[in-house]
């Protein structure tokens, strides 16, 4: 197991253990209600469609109940999952990539990705500007001849793509 | 020797000049996947996969087979120079790997690991060359029973043999079965599972999962760690080699035993990883200097580096002469043949010839070509590392996305991928085994599908799954795997009962 830097408080392995094992359960209650919508039975043409999403979602909720149960009983060893100061290291990386996927919505993956590498370098990593700027420029000129003229491979375009007349 | 005749035709078509081209391109590219954090194996193959819907099937499969070896001995690498395992299965290698380096005998150390990855490679690819026609040649006569028996098989094995929690390993699974269920029935063409949701009609496509699953989280977990890449220079000259390859000489049982171990793991469905580890583990057990494992004795480069490369390797039989691949990403290479518009399974040795014989062929031409290259171009790759992580980070988040986004010009598929790497990064902090989901994922339609033929057939008895000797007794296999658990304890503890 990796050594925690600085030790301290964060997220307890129980905590995590317990809501994994009851997300899954509800997702295997999804799939039992979803079997049974189908029907679970015996069809004209074989068993119904429902029939396989129900038992597998029995199964996941029988296994799933065994990890919550086992999780529950060494809930006293005060495990951690992660320490904050490290959660906090994961959202530096995790918030700019759900920013990232959203902002390709809006502005096609061009110059999304060309923001996401200068916050990577700048705000992370903090390097210069004259740095960021040339590498953001060279991936995006590489996928672009890469994608869009060697493979003729369209990737999401926004306004900016659009005015260069693309 | 049929086969040899085969091979040698398949050999005309692997030395054409792109498909030789494709493959230098293929293990280099393989190398630096492997040597990249958050790109492996699975997610590299699966994010160059759509790119090759331009070439021949044949073609296609000789790029990605080859990136598949080339991140097979690409993870070795940051293993002994950095003491970071660039794949999972070079985590046994790190044990006495980095001490070697760290002893100043690095270079030894590459070359033991790379020739025995060779070697191992080697032996998977002969044991694929004459024994796969035969399995496949016996599979041609398995019905819809059958062919669900063996899937049994190979989950029930899954479950018996993992290392962790087999409710864990049970739940991870089932989660594949059921994303693979979302999306149009094909048996009966009702939705299921996208209450009501248009983009979740297409289903969820593997290629997206594993891109999630392997990459992002990888990312997630190598920034958490807080990466610090302090490497020892890595250059091999030839005076090294050979030195090396006098060395291995006297280990020759240790690198036939990991072969072998490593070609048993990968046919059943274990894969890489566990092989590495047990290989690594009977060689200490074995050896009179076992108290020195962990130090930097060269058997334990040799023992993992072997069995990972021969399991590797050999992951490819299944999904070659059955359609059910030993590996993630031996799993993801069969949805490449099924998106080729390939049917895997016994039938290719007998429709597919060229593009079965010209595989098999790529394999050994590959792994020589492999070899090569890592032994040559070592610091190059190794200087990659020194490359600041924000930016490593950001390109192959980028990498990521593109590739997610490819598989169906879905830019909704990118959120799936982030979604997929958080519940990636929670599941492996957790011990869940993450092969079981992305095996059943891309399994799950055809083992439902011979499972429903197979009742349609009997018209619901489930007596079809014990009607003849062979069904019946691969689900005999396929349950003993099952409670082998269980099993191996009551066994274990029956003697002490008599002796007390």
């Amino acid at each position: 197991m990796p050594q925690f830097a600085g030790g301290g408080s964060g997220i307890g392995q129980t905590t995590v253990e317990v809501v994994l094992a009851l997300l899954f359960v509800a997702v295997g209650g999804l799939a039992v209600s979803e079997g049974l919508r189908l029907g679970n039975g015996w069809g004209f043409d074989g068993p119904q469609a429902g029939y396989f999403p129900f038992w597998i979602g029995i199964l996941l909720i029988s296994a799933s109940g065994v990890t919550l149960v086992q999780a529950l009983r060494r809930r006293g060893e005060g495990r951690l999952f992660v320490t904050w100061p490290r959660l906090f290291l994961v959202f530096r990386v995790l918030a700019p990539a759900a920013v990232y996927g959203a902002a390709i919505f809006f502005v096609g993956i061009y110059a999304a990705s060309a923001g996401l590498v200068l916050w990577f370098m700048r705000g992370i990593g903090g390097f210069p500007l004259r740095q960021a700027v040339p590498v953001a420029a060279a991936l995006v000129t590489v996928t672009f001849l890469v994608f869009e003229i060697w493979f003729l491979v369209p990737l999401p375009k926004g306004p900016l793509e659009h005015a260069l007349g693309f | 020797m049929s086969e040899l005749a085969a091979l040698f035709h398949g050999f005309s078509i692997a030395l054409e000049p792109t498909n030789l081209a494709l493959m230098v391109a293929g293990i280099v590219l393989g190398v630096l996947i492997g040597v990249l954090p958050g790109l492996g194996g699975a997610n590299g193959v699966a994010i160059l996969l759509p790119l090759t819907f331009t070439l021949e099937p044949v073609s296609a499969i000789i790029l990605l087979s080859c990136i598949y070896w080339g991140a097979l001995f690409g993870g070795a690498i940051t293993s002994i120079l950095f003491n970071i395992p660039g794949e999972p299965w070079s985590v046994a290698t790190t044990f006495d790997g980095y001490p070697m380096a760290q002893n100043g005998r690095a270079a030894e150390a590459l070359t033991a690991a790379f020739t025995s990855s060779f070697i191992g490679a080697f032996v998977a690819i002969l044991v694929i060359t004459f024994v796969s026609p035969l399995v496949a040649g016996f599979a041609l006569r398995f019905g819809p029973a059958e062919f669900f028996a063996v899937m049994f098989l190979a989950f029930a094995s899954f479950i018996g043999l993992s290392s962790g929690s087999p409710f864990k390993t049970m739940a991870s699974m089932m989660v594949g079965f059921l994303l693979a269920g979302v999306g149009l029935d094909t048996v009966t063409g009702e939705l299921r599972g996208t209450f009501g949701s248009t983009e979740l009609m297409r289903g969820f496509n593997f290629l997206v999962v594993v891109i999630g699953l392997f990459g992002i989280s990888e990312i997630l977990q190598s920034i958490e760690e807080g990466l610090t890449f302090r490497g020892r220079e890595g250059r091999i000259d030839l005076r090294a080699v050979l030195r090396t390859w006098a060395e291995m000489l006297r280990h020759k049982a240790i690198v036939v035993r990991s072969a072998l171990i490593g070609c048993w793991m990968g046919i059943t469905p274990a894969g890489a990883t566990p092989a590495s580890f047990m290989s690594y583990g009977v060689a200490r057990r074995l050896s009179r200097h076992g108290r020195e494992f962990g130090q930097g004795r060269i058997e334990g480069v040799i023992a993992p580096e072997t069995a990972a490369h021969a399991a590797g390797t050999s992951a490819l039989l299944p999904m070659l002469t059955l359609g059910i691949p030993g590996s993630p990403t031996a799993a993801v290479l069969l949805g490449g043949l099924i998106m080729w518009g390939l049917q895997p399974g016994p039938m290719l040795f007998v429709e597919q010839k060229d593009f079965v014989w010209g595989l098999i062929a790529s394999m050994y031409l590959g792994n020589v070509v492999g070899l090569v290259i890592v032994l040559v171009a070592v610091p190059w790759f190794a200087a990659i590392l020194r490359v600041p992580f924000p930016v490593i980070a950001a390109i192959i988040l980028v990498v990521c996305a593109i590739g997610a986004y490819t598989v169906n010009n879905a830019a909704f598929d990118i959120v799936l991928m982030l979604i997929f790497g958080v519940l990636g990064y929670v599941m492996k902090k957790l011990d869940y085994p993450l092969a079981p989901l992305v095996l059943a994922l891309v399994l799950g339609d055809r083992t439902e599908q011979s499972f429903r033929q197979a009742l349609l057939l009997s018209e619901g008895s489930f007596a079809i799954f014990v009607s003849n000797g062979l069904v019946a007794s691969i689900m005999a296999l396929g349950f003993l795997m099952l409670f082998w658990p269980v099993l191996s304890k009551l066994w274990s503890r029956r003697p002490a009962a008599a002796g007390a």
